[in-house]
Protein backbone atom coordinates (compact mmCIF):
# COMPACT_ATOMS: atom_id res chain seq x y z
CA UNK A 1 0.00 0.00 0.00
CA UNK A 2 3.01 2.29 -0.34
CA UNK A 3 2.20 3.32 -3.89
CA UNK A 4 0.70 6.77 -4.14
CA UNK A 5 -2.81 6.84 -5.50
CA UNK A 6 -3.10 8.67 -8.83
CA UNK A 7 -5.33 11.37 -7.38
CA UNK A 8 -2.85 12.16 -4.61
CA UNK A 9 -0.12 12.23 -7.20
CA UNK A 10 -2.09 14.88 -9.03
CA UNK A 11 -2.12 17.07 -5.94
CA UNK A 12 1.63 16.63 -5.65
CA UNK A 13 2.15 17.45 -9.32
CA UNK A 14 0.23 20.71 -8.95
CA UNK A 15 2.32 21.59 -5.93
CA UNK A 16 5.48 20.98 -7.95
CA UNK A 17 4.27 23.04 -10.88
CA UNK A 18 3.37 26.02 -8.68
CA UNK A 19 6.72 25.85 -6.91
CA UNK A 20 8.51 25.80 -10.27
CA UNK A 21 6.58 28.84 -11.48
CA UNK A 22 7.27 30.72 -8.27
CA UNK A 23 10.98 29.88 -8.45
CA UNK A 24 11.35 30.78 -12.10
CA UNK A 25 9.04 33.80 -12.52
CA UNK A 26 8.11 35.01 -9.03
CA UNK A 27 4.39 34.52 -9.65
CA UNK A 28 2.96 32.94 -6.55
CA UNK A 29 -0.11 30.83 -7.24
CA UNK A 30 0.44 28.73 -4.15
CA UNK A 31 -2.24 30.62 -2.24
CA UNK A 32 -4.90 30.27 -4.89
CA UNK A 33 -8.01 28.20 -4.25
CA UNK A 34 -6.89 24.87 -5.58
CA UNK A 35 -10.10 23.48 -7.04
CA UNK A 36 -10.47 26.08 -9.82
CA UNK A 37 -6.72 26.11 -10.37
CA UNK A 38 -6.71 22.34 -10.83
CA UNK A 39 -9.46 22.55 -13.45
CA UNK A 40 -7.57 25.17 -15.40
CA UNK A 41 -4.31 23.27 -15.22
CA UNK A 42 -5.97 20.06 -16.40
CA UNK A 43 -7.53 22.02 -19.23
CA UNK A 44 -4.06 23.15 -20.31
CA UNK A 45 -2.75 19.57 -20.11
CA UNK A 46 -5.54 18.56 -22.46
CA UNK A 47 -5.21 21.54 -24.82
CA UNK A 48 -1.45 21.10 -25.17
CA UNK A 49 -1.72 17.34 -25.64
CA UNK A 50 0.32 16.49 -22.58
CA UNK A 51 0.06 13.26 -20.60
CA UNK A 52 0.30 14.72 -17.13
CA UNK A 53 0.66 17.91 -15.11
CA UNK A 54 4.31 17.01 -14.48
CA UNK A 55 4.99 17.45 -18.19
CA UNK A 56 4.11 21.10 -17.78
CA UNK A 57 7.02 21.68 -15.40
CA UNK A 58 9.90 21.62 -17.91
CA UNK A 59 7.79 23.54 -20.41
CA UNK A 60 7.06 26.45 -18.07
CA UNK A 61 10.63 26.41 -16.82
CA UNK A 62 12.25 26.67 -20.25
CA UNK A 63 9.66 28.19 -22.57
CA UNK A 64 8.53 31.71 -21.75
CA UNK A 65 5.80 31.43 -24.37
CA UNK A 66 4.34 28.41 -22.59
CA UNK A 67 4.38 30.29 -19.31
CA UNK A 68 2.51 33.17 -21.00
CA UNK A 69 -0.06 30.62 -22.08
CA UNK A 70 -0.35 29.39 -18.51
CA UNK A 71 -0.84 32.97 -17.28
CA UNK A 72 -3.62 33.45 -19.78
CA UNK A 73 -5.30 30.26 -18.62
CA UNK A 74 -5.15 31.50 -15.07
CA UNK A 75 -6.94 34.71 -15.82
CA UNK A 76 -9.80 33.48 -17.97
CA UNK A 77 -12.90 34.73 -16.23
CA UNK A 78 -16.17 35.98 -17.51
CA UNK A 79 -16.62 39.72 -17.32
CA UNK A 80 -19.08 42.11 -18.88
CA UNK A 81 -20.26 45.71 -18.77
CA UNK A 82 -22.49 46.70 -15.87
CA UNK A 83 -22.43 43.16 -14.45
CA UNK A 84 -25.12 43.16 -11.74
CA UNK A 85 -26.67 46.52 -12.73
CA UNK A 86 -28.15 47.01 -9.26
CA UNK A 87 -24.66 47.28 -7.82
CA UNK A 88 -23.76 50.02 -10.27
CA UNK A 89 -27.00 51.79 -9.53
CA UNK A 90 -26.22 51.74 -5.83
CA UNK A 91 -22.75 53.16 -6.45
CA UNK A 92 -24.22 55.88 -8.55
CA UNK A 93 -26.98 56.78 -6.14
CA UNK A 94 -25.19 56.52 -2.83
CA UNK A 95 -21.42 56.35 -3.20
CA UNK A 96 -20.95 59.00 -5.89
CA UNK A 97 -22.63 61.61 -3.68
CA UNK A 98 -19.83 61.07 -1.20
CA UNK A 99 -17.16 61.17 -3.90
CA UNK A 100 -18.48 64.53 -5.08
CA UNK A 101 -17.21 66.12 -1.86
CA UNK A 102 -13.62 65.62 -3.03
CA UNK A 103 -11.88 67.87 -5.56
CA UNK A 104 -9.89 64.96 -6.96
CA UNK A 105 -10.95 61.32 -6.91
CA UNK A 106 -8.86 58.16 -7.32
CA UNK A 107 -10.53 54.88 -8.16
CA UNK A 108 -8.74 51.55 -8.37
CA UNK A 109 -10.11 48.59 -10.29
CA UNK A 110 -7.95 45.76 -8.96
CA UNK A 111 -8.05 42.73 -11.24
CA UNK A 112 -9.73 44.59 -14.09
CA UNK A 113 -9.31 41.71 -16.57
CA UNK A 114 -10.36 42.86 -20.05
CA UNK A 115 -11.70 46.18 -18.77
CA UNK A 116 -15.48 46.02 -19.28
CA UNK A 117 -16.25 47.13 -15.73
CA UNK A 118 -13.73 49.94 -15.94
CA UNK A 119 -15.47 51.49 -18.91
CA UNK A 120 -18.82 50.97 -17.20
CA UNK A 121 -17.51 52.96 -14.24
CA UNK A 122 -16.13 55.72 -16.48
CA UNK A 123 -19.50 56.08 -18.21
CA UNK A 124 -21.34 56.46 -14.93
CA UNK A 125 -18.80 58.95 -13.61
CA UNK A 126 -19.20 60.99 -16.76
CA UNK A 127 -22.96 61.09 -16.44
CA UNK A 128 -22.68 62.19 -12.83
CA UNK A 129 -20.20 64.95 -13.66
CA UNK A 130 -17.37 63.22 -11.81
CA UNK A 131 -15.17 61.92 -14.58
CA UNK A 132 -13.23 65.15 -15.16
CA UNK A 133 -11.85 65.12 -11.63
CA UNK A 134 -11.27 61.36 -11.50
CA UNK A 135 -8.30 59.16 -12.27
CA UNK A 136 -9.17 55.47 -12.65
CA UNK A 137 -6.33 53.02 -12.12
CA UNK A 138 -7.17 49.72 -13.77
CA UNK A 139 -4.74 46.95 -12.95
CA UNK A 140 -4.28 43.28 -13.65
CA UNK A 141 -1.29 40.94 -13.53
CA UNK A 142 -2.10 39.62 -16.95
CA UNK A 143 -0.68 41.63 -19.85
CA UNK A 144 -2.82 39.88 -22.43
CA UNK A 145 -5.99 40.99 -20.63
CA UNK A 146 -4.57 44.48 -20.10
CA UNK A 147 -3.89 44.86 -23.83
CA UNK A 148 -7.53 44.13 -24.59
CA UNK A 149 -8.62 46.50 -21.84
CA UNK A 150 -6.39 49.30 -23.17
CA UNK A 151 -7.73 48.94 -26.69
CA UNK A 152 -11.28 48.98 -25.39
CA UNK A 153 -12.59 47.08 -28.38
CA UNK A 154 -15.37 44.58 -27.75
CA UNK A 155 -17.61 42.45 -29.96
CA UNK A 156 -20.46 44.56 -31.33
CA UNK A 157 -22.98 41.79 -30.80
CA UNK A 158 -22.63 42.21 -27.05
CA UNK A 159 -23.72 45.83 -27.13
CA UNK A 160 -27.39 44.95 -27.16
CA UNK A 161 -27.27 43.22 -23.78
CA UNK A 162 -24.85 45.82 -22.41
CA UNK A 163 -27.36 48.49 -23.37
CA UNK A 164 -30.01 46.76 -21.28
CA UNK A 165 -27.65 46.52 -18.32
CA UNK A 166 -26.62 50.15 -18.79
CA UNK A 167 -30.24 51.22 -18.53
CA UNK A 168 -30.87 48.96 -15.54
CA UNK A 169 -27.85 50.56 -13.88
CA UNK A 170 -29.51 53.95 -14.19
CA UNK A 171 -27.91 55.09 -17.45
CA UNK A 172 -29.11 58.58 -18.32
CA UNK A 173 -28.10 59.01 -21.95
CA UNK A 174 -27.80 56.64 -24.88
CA UNK A 175 -25.27 53.84 -24.45
CA UNK A 176 -24.41 54.09 -28.16
CA UNK A 177 -22.87 57.52 -27.47
CA UNK A 178 -19.96 55.85 -25.72
CA UNK A 179 -18.65 53.62 -28.47
CA UNK A 180 -18.06 53.56 -32.19
CA UNK A 181 -19.26 50.48 -34.02
CA UNK A 182 -17.20 49.32 -36.97
CA UNK A 183 -16.71 45.96 -38.73
CA UNK A 184 -18.47 43.98 -36.05
CA UNK A 185 -16.67 45.55 -33.15
CA UNK A 186 -17.34 48.42 -30.77
CA UNK A 187 -14.55 50.76 -29.76
CA UNK A 188 -14.97 52.65 -26.50
CA UNK A 189 -14.75 56.46 -26.68
CA UNK A 190 -11.43 58.26 -26.18
CA UNK A 191 -13.10 60.70 -23.80
CA UNK A 192 -13.50 57.78 -21.38
CA UNK A 193 -10.00 56.38 -21.90
CA UNK A 194 -8.31 59.69 -21.11
CA UNK A 195 -9.19 59.21 -17.49
CA UNK A 196 -8.06 55.62 -17.18
CA UNK A 197 -4.53 54.43 -16.47
CA UNK A 198 -4.06 50.76 -17.28
CA UNK A 199 -1.10 49.17 -15.53
CA UNK A 200 0.33 45.82 -14.56
CA UNK A 201 -0.07 45.19 -10.86
CA UNK A 202 0.10 41.83 -9.15
CA UNK A 203 -2.04 41.54 -6.04
CA UNK A 204 0.02 38.54 -4.98
CA UNK A 205 3.18 40.60 -4.53
CA UNK A 206 2.95 44.30 -5.45
CA UNK A 207 2.47 47.23 -3.06
CA UNK A 208 0.06 50.13 -2.69
CA UNK A 209 0.71 52.90 -5.22
CA UNK A 210 -1.75 55.73 -4.54
CA UNK A 211 -4.42 56.89 -2.11
CA UNK A 212 -7.80 55.68 -3.26
CA UNK A 213 -11.31 56.95 -2.63
CA UNK A 214 -12.90 53.81 -4.05
CA UNK A 215 -11.50 50.37 -4.72
CA UNK A 216 -13.39 47.93 -6.92
CA UNK A 217 -12.31 44.31 -6.75
CA UNK A 218 -15.06 41.95 -7.80
CA UNK A 219 -14.82 38.18 -8.05
CA UNK A 220 -11.09 38.13 -7.53
CA UNK A 221 -10.97 37.13 -3.86
CA UNK A 222 -13.06 34.01 -4.53
CA UNK A 223 -10.01 32.60 -6.32
CA UNK A 224 -7.72 33.11 -3.31
CA UNK A 225 -7.30 31.12 -0.12
CA UNK A 226 -8.01 32.91 3.20
CA UNK A 227 -4.35 33.77 3.72
CA UNK A 228 -4.01 35.57 0.39
CA UNK A 229 -7.43 37.19 0.84
CA UNK A 230 -6.21 38.68 4.12
CA UNK A 231 -3.08 39.95 2.49
CA UNK A 232 -4.96 41.61 -0.36
CA UNK A 233 -7.58 43.11 1.93
CA UNK A 234 -4.80 44.57 4.09
CA UNK A 235 -3.38 46.15 0.94
CA UNK A 236 -6.79 47.66 0.15
CA UNK A 237 -7.11 48.97 3.68
CA UNK A 238 -3.72 50.61 3.39
CA UNK A 239 -4.58 52.12 0.00
CA UNK A 240 -7.92 53.61 1.01
CA UNK A 241 -8.33 57.07 2.50
CA UNK A 242 -10.28 57.28 5.75
CA UNK A 243 -13.96 56.90 4.78
CA UNK A 244 -12.96 55.42 1.42
CA UNK A 245 -15.12 52.72 -0.19
CA UNK A 246 -14.46 49.11 -1.10
CA UNK A 247 -16.69 47.23 -3.54
CA UNK A 248 -16.37 43.43 -3.66
CA UNK A 249 -18.10 40.72 -5.71
CA UNK A 250 -21.60 39.48 -5.04
CA UNK A 251 -20.51 36.56 -2.88
CA UNK A 252 -17.44 38.11 -1.31
CA UNK A 253 -17.10 39.57 2.16
CA UNK A 254 -14.60 40.97 4.63
CA UNK A 255 -16.43 39.32 7.53
CA UNK A 256 -13.86 36.58 8.10
CA UNK A 257 -10.75 38.66 7.49
CA UNK A 258 -8.32 40.44 9.78
CA UNK A 259 -9.28 43.88 8.46
CA UNK A 260 -12.91 43.42 9.40
CA UNK A 261 -12.76 45.86 12.32
CA UNK A 262 -11.33 48.59 10.09
CA UNK A 263 -14.42 48.65 7.91
CA UNK A 264 -18.11 49.22 8.31
CA UNK A 265 -20.72 47.72 6.03
CA UNK A 266 -22.11 50.45 3.81
CA UNK A 267 -24.44 48.24 1.81
CA UNK A 268 -24.67 44.57 2.67
CA UNK A 269 -26.53 43.39 -0.41
CA UNK A 270 -24.28 45.17 -2.89
CA UNK A 271 -21.14 44.30 -0.91
CA UNK A 272 -19.98 47.86 -0.39
CA UNK A 273 -17.75 48.45 2.64
CA UNK A 274 -16.38 51.70 4.02
CA UNK A 275 -13.09 52.34 5.74
CA UNK A 276 -13.53 53.61 9.28
CA UNK A 277 -11.99 56.87 10.40
CA UNK A 278 -9.28 55.95 12.89
CA UNK A 279 -8.75 52.19 12.68
CA UNK B 1 -18.98 5.32 5.11
CA UNK B 2 -20.15 8.10 2.84
CA UNK B 3 -19.37 11.68 3.79
CA UNK B 4 -20.99 13.67 1.06
CA UNK B 5 -23.47 13.52 -1.79
CA UNK B 6 -23.40 15.77 -4.84
CA UNK B 7 -26.62 16.30 -6.76
CA UNK B 8 -27.08 17.59 -10.30
CA UNK B 9 -30.49 18.71 -11.45
CA UNK B 10 -31.92 20.93 -14.16
CA UNK B 11 -35.46 21.31 -15.55
CA UNK B 12 -38.03 19.92 -13.12
CA UNK B 13 -35.68 20.26 -10.18
CA UNK B 14 -37.93 21.98 -7.68
CA UNK B 15 -40.35 19.08 -7.45
CA UNK B 16 -37.63 16.44 -7.36
CA UNK B 17 -35.53 18.22 -4.74
CA UNK B 18 -38.55 18.96 -2.54
CA UNK B 19 -39.47 15.28 -2.52
CA UNK B 20 -36.00 14.11 -1.62
CA UNK B 21 -34.84 16.71 0.89
CA UNK B 22 -38.06 16.66 2.90
CA UNK B 23 -37.40 12.95 3.67
CA UNK B 24 -34.07 13.52 5.37
CA UNK B 25 -33.90 13.57 9.18
CA UNK B 26 -32.40 16.45 11.16
CA UNK B 27 -29.25 14.49 11.99
CA UNK B 28 -28.62 13.13 8.50
CA UNK B 29 -24.93 12.21 8.63
CA UNK B 30 -24.07 13.15 5.05
CA UNK B 31 -23.40 16.61 3.59
CA UNK B 32 -25.28 17.41 0.38
CA UNK B 33 -24.14 19.75 -2.37
CA UNK B 34 -26.49 20.68 -5.17
CA UNK B 35 -26.16 22.28 -8.57
CA UNK B 36 -29.56 23.29 -9.89
CA UNK B 37 -29.41 24.93 -13.31
CA UNK B 38 -31.29 28.22 -13.19
CA UNK B 39 -31.27 31.75 -14.47
CA UNK B 40 -28.31 33.88 -13.45
CA UNK B 41 -30.49 36.49 -11.81
CA UNK B 42 -32.33 34.00 -9.60
CA UNK B 43 -32.81 35.09 -6.02
CA UNK B 44 -32.87 33.10 -2.80
CA UNK B 45 -36.25 31.50 -3.45
CA UNK B 46 -34.86 28.01 -4.04
CA UNK B 47 -32.75 27.65 -0.91
CA UNK B 48 -35.32 29.40 1.31
CA UNK B 49 -38.17 27.28 -0.02
CA UNK B 50 -36.27 24.01 0.35
CA UNK B 51 -35.06 25.00 3.80
CA UNK B 52 -38.63 25.53 4.97
CA UNK B 53 -39.76 22.06 4.02
CA UNK B 54 -36.62 20.21 5.18
CA UNK B 55 -35.43 19.14 8.60
CA UNK B 56 -31.82 19.45 7.47
CA UNK B 57 -30.42 22.95 7.00
CA UNK B 58 -30.59 24.14 3.39
CA UNK B 59 -28.55 27.22 2.42
CA UNK B 60 -26.76 28.92 -0.41
CA UNK B 61 -23.10 27.88 -0.61
CA UNK B 62 -20.63 30.54 0.50
CA UNK B 63 -16.96 30.65 -0.46
CA UNK B 64 -14.59 29.31 2.19
CA UNK B 65 -17.40 27.64 4.12
CA UNK B 66 -16.62 24.30 5.83
CA UNK B 67 -18.80 21.44 4.58
CA UNK B 68 -20.85 19.90 7.40
CA UNK B 69 -23.07 16.83 7.68
CA UNK B 70 -26.83 17.42 7.83
CA UNK B 71 -26.34 20.53 5.71
CA UNK B 72 -27.45 21.10 2.14
CA UNK B 73 -25.49 23.62 0.08
CA UNK B 74 -26.96 25.05 -3.10
CA UNK B 75 -24.71 26.57 -5.77
CA UNK B 76 -25.49 30.28 -6.12
CA UNK B 77 -26.94 31.36 -9.46
CA UNK B 78 -24.22 32.52 -11.84
CA UNK B 79 -21.32 30.82 -10.04
CA UNK B 80 -19.63 27.45 -10.32
CA UNK B 81 -19.50 25.58 -7.01
CA UNK B 82 -16.38 23.57 -6.23
CA UNK B 83 -15.04 21.51 -3.34
CA UNK B 84 -11.54 22.12 -2.06
CA UNK B 85 -9.43 19.22 -0.80
CA UNK B 86 -9.75 20.49 2.77
CA UNK B 87 -13.53 20.04 2.48
CA UNK B 88 -14.42 23.68 2.16
CA UNK B 89 -16.49 25.28 -0.58
CA UNK B 90 -15.27 27.61 -3.27
CA UNK B 91 -16.93 29.54 -6.07
CA UNK B 92 -15.74 30.66 -9.47
CA UNK B 93 -16.90 32.68 -12.44
CA UNK B 94 -14.89 30.63 -14.90
CA UNK B 95 -16.53 30.26 -18.32
CA UNK B 96 -19.67 28.09 -18.50
CA UNK B 97 -19.19 24.33 -18.88
CA UNK B 98 -21.80 22.53 -21.00
CA UNK B 99 -23.33 26.00 -21.47
CA UNK B 100 -23.96 26.04 -17.73
CA UNK B 101 -22.82 28.10 -14.79
CA UNK B 102 -23.09 26.59 -12.27
CA UNK B 103 -22.11 23.36 -13.99
CA UNK B 104 -22.78 19.93 -12.53
CA UNK B 105 -19.57 18.51 -14.00
CA UNK B 106 -17.49 21.17 -12.25
CA UNK B 107 -19.00 20.34 -8.85
CA UNK B 108 -18.85 16.58 -9.36
CA UNK B 109 -15.26 16.50 -10.57
CA UNK B 110 -13.89 18.68 -7.78
CA UNK B 111 -15.88 16.73 -5.16
CA UNK B 112 -14.61 13.43 -6.56
CA UNK B 113 -10.96 14.31 -6.09
CA UNK B 114 -11.68 15.45 -2.54
CA UNK B 115 -14.03 12.74 -1.21
CA UNK B 116 -12.91 9.90 -3.48
CA UNK B 117 -14.75 6.70 -2.43
CA UNK B 118 -16.71 8.49 0.27
CA UNK B 119 -18.82 10.34 -2.28
CA UNK B 120 -22.20 9.71 -3.82
CA UNK B 121 -23.19 11.32 -7.11
CA UNK B 122 -26.87 11.72 -7.97
CA UNK B 123 -28.28 12.86 -11.30
CA UNK B 124 -31.91 13.96 -11.39
CA UNK B 125 -34.33 15.34 -13.96
CA UNK B 126 -33.09 17.76 -16.61
CA UNK B 127 -32.82 18.72 -20.27
CA UNK B 128 -29.03 18.74 -20.52
CA UNK B 129 -26.14 16.33 -20.58
CA UNK B 130 -24.26 18.27 -17.93
CA UNK B 131 -23.24 15.96 -15.08
CA UNK B 132 -22.54 12.79 -17.05
CA UNK B 133 -18.80 13.41 -17.23
CA UNK B 134 -18.76 14.35 -13.57
CA UNK B 135 -20.59 11.18 -12.58
CA UNK B 136 -18.04 9.20 -14.56
CA UNK B 137 -15.23 10.88 -12.65
CA UNK B 138 -16.92 10.01 -9.35
CA UNK B 139 -16.92 6.35 -10.40
CA UNK B 140 -13.27 6.55 -11.40
CA UNK B 141 -12.43 7.73 -7.90
CA UNK B 142 -14.36 4.83 -6.37
CA UNK B 143 -17.51 6.74 -5.51
CA UNK B 144 -21.12 5.63 -5.84
CA UNK B 145 -23.33 6.68 -8.76
CA UNK B 146 -27.11 7.01 -8.61
CA UNK B 147 -29.47 8.20 -11.33
CA UNK B 148 -33.17 8.99 -11.10
CA UNK B 149 -35.15 6.49 -13.18
CA UNK B 150 -35.77 8.38 -16.46
CA UNK B 151 -39.45 7.39 -16.62
CA UNK B 152 -40.00 9.19 -13.28
CA UNK B 153 -38.20 12.35 -14.40
CA UNK B 154 -40.07 15.44 -15.58
CA UNK B 155 -37.42 15.70 -18.29
CA UNK B 156 -35.48 12.51 -18.96
CA UNK B 157 -32.58 13.83 -21.06
CA UNK B 158 -30.14 14.22 -18.21
CA UNK B 159 -30.75 10.88 -16.45
CA UNK B 160 -30.62 9.10 -19.83
CA UNK B 161 -27.34 10.79 -20.79
CA UNK B 162 -25.80 9.74 -17.46
CA UNK B 163 -26.96 6.13 -17.78
CA UNK B 164 -25.64 6.04 -21.32
CA UNK B 165 -22.15 7.21 -20.36
CA UNK B 166 -21.65 5.79 -16.88
CA UNK B 167 -21.80 2.33 -15.38
CA UNK B 168 -24.14 3.52 -12.63
CA UNK B 169 -24.66 1.65 -9.36
CA UNK B 170 -28.36 2.30 -8.96
CA UNK B 171 -31.28 3.63 -10.99
CA UNK B 172 -34.08 4.62 -8.64
CA UNK B 173 -37.59 6.01 -9.19
CA UNK B 174 -38.08 9.47 -7.71
CA UNK B 175 -40.60 8.33 -5.12
CA UNK B 176 -38.16 5.74 -3.73
CA UNK B 177 -35.12 8.00 -3.64
CA UNK B 178 -35.71 9.53 -0.21
CA UNK B 179 -36.15 6.14 1.38
CA UNK B 180 -33.03 4.82 -0.32
CA UNK B 181 -30.97 7.71 0.98
CA UNK B 182 -32.02 7.26 4.59
CA UNK B 183 -32.17 3.47 4.76
CA UNK B 184 -30.11 1.51 2.27
CA UNK B 185 -27.33 4.02 2.09
CA UNK B 186 -26.93 4.44 5.85
CA UNK B 187 -27.38 0.78 6.72
CA UNK B 188 -24.44 0.13 4.43
CA UNK B 189 -26.32 -2.47 2.43
CA UNK B 190 -24.66 -0.60 -0.37
CA UNK B 191 -21.44 -2.27 -1.37
CA UNK B 192 -18.74 -0.12 -2.84
CA UNK B 193 -15.23 1.16 -2.27
CA UNK B 194 -16.55 3.23 0.59
CA UNK B 195 -16.27 0.27 2.93
CA UNK B 196 -12.68 -0.59 2.34
CA UNK B 197 -11.06 2.46 3.79
CA UNK B 198 -7.78 3.91 2.60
Amino acid sequence: MLAMKPEDMQEFEIHQLLEAIYFRYGYDFRDYSKASLERRILHRVQQSDLNSISEMVPRVMHETAFFELFLRDMSVTVTEMFRDPKVFKKLRQEVFIQLKTYSRVNIWHAGCATGEEVYSMAIMLKEEGLLERTRIYATDYNNHSLDIAKKGIYPAEKMQSYTESYLAAGGKASFADYYQAKFGSAKMAESLKEHITFANHNLMKDQAFAEMHLIVCRNVLIYFNPKLQDKVLALFKESLIARGFLLLGDKETIDFSEVKTSFETFSKKERIFRRKMYV
Amino acid sequence: MFEAMVVGVSAGGLHALSGILSCLPLNYPIAILIVQHRHRDSDHFLDEYLNKLSAVRVKEAEPGEAILPAHVYIAPAGYHLLVERDKTLSLSIDPPVNFSIPSIDVLFQSAASCYKNHLIGLILTGASSDGSQGLKTIKEYGGYAIVQAPQTAEVDVMPKAAIELVDVDKIIPLEALGQFLIQDLLNSTVVNGGETDE
